[in-house]
């Protein structure tokens, strides 16, 4: 007898579709698919930059459904339809410079640690998309502009033998790659990237190396002292069972010994390093 | 938006900036400026902090 969302689980685990809801509620269980907190270290404005590439993506889709609902009379001549126009450019431009800075504060963060690299992945290819849904989007303006770089462009993919199939000269296919296709591989790799975000974890910040510990008075506790760096655990670290919402990832996790006395009368602030595990981290609001 | 257009004047011809072989248009190069900003002012503003919902 099913008496829980649990047991119908199990249930029906030897159908195809019992075996695909198993795996994703093991691998997003809903408190990680949609987390009501974070870690404390995600609160800084670097984090927000992938939250509003998502905003600006949200307003390019929304402007260009408007766009091709009214079609191609309305956007150039009304006074509507120009500001429609203009708004899907400039979140365009937002979208793209959003996701810039995203792409730089991941790269200085190494954010493909932790077994994230499905995640860098998608980010990188979501970029690439991107960007060929701009251009089939300056192909679509119907305006010297997009002439002047349809004829440019042509060279350019001629020259990667993509030409004689992927013709920028053709306003149709360039147009339809613009509405269609391209917008929904985007999508679609967006929503792995989050999905991806969500079941790995924020990239936590780096340990600090020995050096950084010693210059704030602190030290390596001898049991996972020895190298360069701060050690990284070889196994994830487990949360314990009633703070389940926080991230709990394979980081670098050196065992912070205290000074005493005399050392610890003189040692310098040490704001920023803590012995706490990343889950008695205070955390910020999400 | 008038005044806007008096300061940027985007009917005219494009500003280039020559560095050797490297060409950059003005605009571009302001962009790529404006984001650094963004990437060092992110960084270094301190995030307001709020009291935890959870007790």
């Amino acid at each position: 007898m099913i008496t829980s969302p649990a047991d119908t689980v199990i249930a029906d685990k030897d159908t195809w579709t019992g075996k695909i809801r198993d795996r994703a509620v093991k691998e997003l269980p809903p408190d990680r698919l949609l987390p009501d907190s974070q870690p404390s270290y995600v609160a800084s404005w670097a984090y927000v930059f992938g939250a509003l590439s998502i905003g600006a993506f949200a307003v390019v889709l929304l402007s260009g459904a408007v766009l091709a609902v009214e079609g191609p009379a309305w956007w150039h001549k009304s006074s509507a339809g120009l500001f429609v126009n203009s708004l899907h450019m400039w979140s365009t431009e937002f979208f793209f410079m959003f996701m810039v800075v995203h792409l730089w504060a991941k790269f200085f963060m190494a954010a493909w640690r932790g077994k994230r690299k499905a995640t860098w992945i998608t980010g990188v290819l979501a970029f690439m998309v991107s960007i060929g849904t701009a251009f089939t989007g300056y192909l679509s303006q119907q305006n010297f502009d997009s002439e002047w770089i349809a004829t440019q462009a042509k060279d350019g993919i001629n020259s990667t033998g993509a030409g004689a199939f992927w013709n920028v000269l053709n306003f149709g296919q360039m147009l339809m790659w613009h509405i269609v296709l391209l917008p929904l591989v985007v999508a679609a790799v967006v929503g792995l990237h989050v999905l991806l975000v969500r079941r790995r974890g924020v990239v936590p910040p780096f340990a600090p190396t020995n050096a950084q510990l010693a210059k704030a008075g602190l030290s390596l506790a001898p049991a996972v002292s020895g190298g360069g760096d701060a050690p990284v655990l070889e196994e994830p670290l487990k949360p314990p069972a009633s703070e389940p919402h926080v991230q709990h990832e394979p980081v670098a996790a050196p065992a912070v010994q205290e000074p005493t006395g005399q050392a610890a009368a003189s040692q310098e602030p040490t704001a920023g390093l803590s012995s706490q595990p990343l889950w008695n981290l205070p955390e910020a609001q999400s | 938006m008038n005044l806007l257009a008096a300061l940027v004047h985007l009917g005219g011809t494009g500003k280039y900036i020559n560095w050797g072989v490297l060409q950059i248009s003005l605009a571009n190069l302001i962009i790529i400026a404006v984001m650094i900003l963004m990437l060092v002012v992110a960084i270094a503003l301190p995030f307001p902090k709020h009291e935890s919902r959870r007790k």
